[in-house]
Order: structure tokens, then C-alpha cells, then sequence
């Protein structure tokens, strides 16, 4: 059987710039989210004025005609990737036997925007040559494939806020299969803008807590109303064990086990039980080898939405059991669409290594719905062996990974 | 406009588009077998070249300038 072993961890999120500053904001419970203070919140008289911008802007730190030719969300996929690269030695691998599967739920927002602008405004003169490959979904991954020079595959999975965990699960797939030794495997995205600000709140499913943006994203609170929008990137590197080891690599953990499934239900709103969630969960347990019973901690996915948390949790309970440690890091964090599973299954290897899952900023009344023991105030230390991260997408996606201490 | 303007316009055109350093950008230079610019960052540079000088370049204009040189003759002679 081959194993699939994390031997390098990359991130840009609205709590730093890289993976350090982003674990140890998480462990000390503070929070990413701010007013928006762009023209088009009055403009457009949005109902939501606050979101989860990135701590460092992405464009700083990319060579000037790179950053141009890239979106946003091809910026923070490529330096999540870089530095996941870095971290785990540049290994040396056959181009051929590397491949990259980076997630977006929306790909280039901004792009799309701005160059449909320009061509209203100006004509087609003005709209760039770069605007189809900076907006297409599959821009991250392939942007981050031609940094690395990766010919052994590059995928997009596109499954809403599923998409990087779904990434991931697509990587420990193609390692377990032996078609490649190294995957960058991710989730990328950048679409603060006006119409995905728009189109959120006409379902309902954003907070609107405006004049607290720090308290606004509650997840499994009493109080919450819905989620806070952000943006990052999140990337590791998986490796087939055999491989890292031959090289002598580091590594930072075990991705397991994988579990995906569908509702079945509705195009956006959960199936209430969390039966679907359950049968992901509970797949990523019996690909890992895991009895419910080694499973410490769960990394919930958890958005803050009245609906989505109960269903979750109750997932939880019933494919898990309530003696986890369980966190929900978008109280933090927001909800960083195609990047969430990403970034949160980074939380997930680092709270298995360092012994430690932060607590879920703004819960503060714990909703009697959930019945589950959610870390809340500051982090607690747990020694743990295994743990689970969940992810769910509009569209009925659900991706549970099941990651394992070495 | 001397052929010296105009290959500095188009210097800092080029640099803008494809960050090359404005003095390796000279008259001899090929744009995609020396320079290493694609063919995305030509039309860019079309655009802009239009722009600045106020010339038209069409795509087969476009698909003969082979050099840096070329292009300063061609903005020379219809300018």
C-alpha cells in the first residue's frame, strides 16, 4: 500500500502572509476580518461591508510582470506554492512525476470584471490578450505547474468551497495510484468583489454583523448569521513515502485517508442531517484505516450559517463520534471559498504535530444543536494521533481527509 | 519624431509589457527569438504602441515585425 506522507505546507491568508504567521494567529485566536472600505460598498449600498482580505498583498511580493500577467488568485496560489516548495527541500523530482491539482471555487474574479469594464468602456483595443488565461478556473493550477515546471499533470477541481480539500483528495488518489511521486495540491482563490459580494447576500448566507467585523464570523455560536468572505491560498506538497524517504525529506504528516461524496439534496442548502457529510467523513476513516476511536480532532468546516453547522455537526457525531477536539477555524479565518479545505487541512497537520488545536474565535455561546466539545477562548493542548478535516460546497460537495501524525 | 524617439517609446513599451531592461532592447534584437516575448505580449505592446504614437498596427502588420528595428520603421514611415 502506498502511503501519502505532507513533507511541505505553503500559505497566504488574511491572518499573514505565509504559514507561520497564519498557524500562530490561528493558535492565539485573533481574527482576519475587516470593514470593507472599497468604493463599491456604497456604491452598490451592499448589505455586507465586511470581509477577509489577505494580510500581505500578493502582487508585492511577485516579480512586477509576473504579477500582471497572473489574477489574484494565480498570485496566491503561486506564492503559497513556492514557499510549500521550499519547505519541503525543492525536491528533486522527474518533471513527469510531478503534478499539480490546485482548487478555485471562482477562479479570476477580478479579471472578469475589470476586463468586461474595459471593453464597455473602451472597446476591445483595451481588453487584454492575458484575460482568458487569468480568468479561466484551471489558472492556478496551471500557473503554479509551469512555475514548477510539472509534467506529470495539472488539475483543477471545481467544487465551491470544496475545491481544496477536493484537491487534495485528488492528490493522495494519483499518489496511491502510482502515477506520480510529487503533487503541489491545493486550494487558491481571490473574488472579493461586488458581485460575489451581491450574490452571497441574496441567499442569505453572509453575515451582516458590519459594525464588528472581528466578532462577525461566529461559527457554531447561538448568535451567527452567516459567513464572512475571504481570500488566500493554501498548498501542500504530498509525497509517495518511499519517495520522501529516499530523499531524506521531513515530514509533517500523513494524509491518510480520503472521503467524498454528494448530497443528492439541493443545489446550495446542506441535507439537514448531515448525511452526506457523515458518509465522507466515515469513507476517510475506512481509506485511512482508522477506527473512530483514534480520531482526536476535527477540523470542522463549519461557516457560521444557521443551517450548514447543526448538519455538520451532527456528521460529525455520527460518522466520528462527540469525544473529538473539534475547532472551527472561520471564526478567524472567514470563509475562504476554494481555498478553505486548503488552508484549514494545513491547520489540521499543524495542530497533529504541534499538539494543539486553537480555539474557535466569537463562540461564545455554544448553539445546544451542535453537542460536541468545540475548543473556544484559547487553544488547548491535546496529544494527538489522527485527525479529520471537512469540507462542503454549494452543489452538494462534500471531502472529508483524514490526516495522521508521524 | 527621430528614429532614437521613437526606439525609446518603444523601449519603455516594451519594458512595461515584458520587464525587459530598456538598453538590451535595440534595433537588431528579435522580439520573440532574442527578447522572449509571446505572442500575448505583442498584441499588448500593438495596442500600446498605437496608443502612444498614434499609429495603426494591424495583425499582419503585426505578424511582420519581426525585430525591434522593424517596429521603429514601421511607427517611422507611417507616422
Amino acid at each position: 500500500m502506498i502511503e501519502v506522507v505532507v513533507t511541505g505546507l505553503g500559505a497566504t491568508t488574511p491572518l499573514g502572509g505565509d504559514v507561520t504567521s497564519t498557524w500562530d494567529a490561528l493558535r492565539a485566536g485573533k481574527s482576519g476580518i475587516v470593514a470593507l472600505t472599497e468604493d463599491w460598498v456604497d456604491h452598490f449600498d451592499l448589505p455586507v461591508r465586511i470581509a477577509a482580505k489577505l494580510a500581505v498583498d500578493p502582487a508585492d511580493s511577485l516579480p512586477r510582470v509576473q504579477a500582471r500577467r497572473c489574477d489574484r488568485c494565480e498570485q496566491v496560489a503561486i506564492i503559497a506554492a513556492r514557499e510549500a516548495w521550499q519547505h519541503a527541500g525543492a525536491p528533486e523530482v522527474e518533471p513527469e512525476r510531478l503534478a499539480v491539482v490546485i482548487g478555485t471555487g471562482i477562479g479570476g474574479a477580478l479579471t472578469l470584471l475589470g476586463q468586461d469594464d474595459l471593453l464597455e468602456s473602451a472597446g476591445i483595443r483595451k481588453v487584454s490578450p492575458l484575460t482568458i488565461p487569468m480568468l479561466m478556473p484551471n489558472g492556478p493550477a496551471a500557473q503554479v505547474g509551469l512555475d514548477l515546471g510539472a509534467r506529470g499533470g495539472v488539475h483543477a477541481p471545481v467544487a465551491a468551497c470544496a475545491s481544496g480539500a477536493e484537491a487534495l483528495a485528488i492528490a493522495w488518489r494519483m499518489l496511491r495510484a502510482g502515477e506520480v511521486d510529487v503533487v503541489v495540491a491545493g486550494g487558491a482563490e481571490a473574488c472579493i468583489v461586488p458581485i460575489t459580494v451581491a450574490g452571497f447576500a441574496q441567499m442569505r448566507t453572509m453575515s451582516t454583523r458590519n459594525d464588528e467585523p472581528e466578532r462577525a464570523s461566529r461559527p457554531f455560536d447561538i448568535a451567527r448569521d452567516g459567513f464572512v468572505l475571504g481570500e488566500g491560498a493554501g498548498i501542500m506538497v504530498l509525497e509517495r513515502a518511499e519517495f520522501a524517504a529516499a530523499r531524506k525529506a521531513t515530514r509533517h504528516g500523513r494524509l491518510a485517508g480520503v472521503g467524498t461524496s454528494s448530497d443528492g439534496h439541493h443545489i446550495t442548502a446542506p441535507e439537514p442531517e448531515g448525511i452526506g457529510a457523515g458518509r465522507a467523513i466515515s469513507a476517510a476513516l475506512r481509506t485511512a484505516g482508522l477506527d473512530k476511536a483514534d480520531v482526536g480532532h476535527v477540523n470542522a468546516h463549519a461557516t457560521a450559517t444557521p443551517v450548514g453547522d447543526v448538519a455538520e455537526a451532527a456528521a460529525i457525531r455520527n460518522a466520528v463520534g462527540d469525544h473529538v477536539v473539534v475547532t472551527a477555524p472561520k471564526g478567524a479565518l472567514g470563509h475562504l471559498i476554494g481555498a478553505a479545505g486548503a488552508v484549514e487541512s494545513l491547520a489540521c497537520v499543524l495542530a497533529l504535530r504541534d499538539g494543539v488545536v486553537p480555539p474557535t474565535v466569537n463562540l461564545e455561546d455554544l448553539d445546544p444543536g451542535v453537542a460536541l466539545d468545540v475548543v473556544t477562548g484559547s487553544a488547548r493542548e491535546v496529544r494527538l494521533h489522527a485527525a479529520v478535516n471537512d469540507s462542503f460546497g454549494f452543489g452538494g460537495h462534500n471531502v472529508a481527509l483524514a490526516f495522521t501524525a508521524v | 519624431m527621430t528614429n532614437e524617439e521613437i526606439l525609446s517609446g518603444l523601449a519603455t513599451i516594451v519594458h512595461e509589457v515584458a520587464g525587459i531592461e530598456e538598453n538590451e532592447i535595440t534595433p537588431e534584437k528579435s522580439f520573440v527569438d532574442e527578447l522572449d516575448i509571446d505572442s500575448l505580449s505583442m498584441v499588448e505592446i500593438a495596442v500600446q504602441v498605437e496608443d502612444h504614437f498614434g499609429v495603426k498596427v494591424p495583425d499582419d502588420v503585426l505578424a511582420n515585425l519581426k525585430t525591434v528595428g522593424d517596429a521603429v520603421d514601421y511607427v517611422a514611415k507611417t507616422t
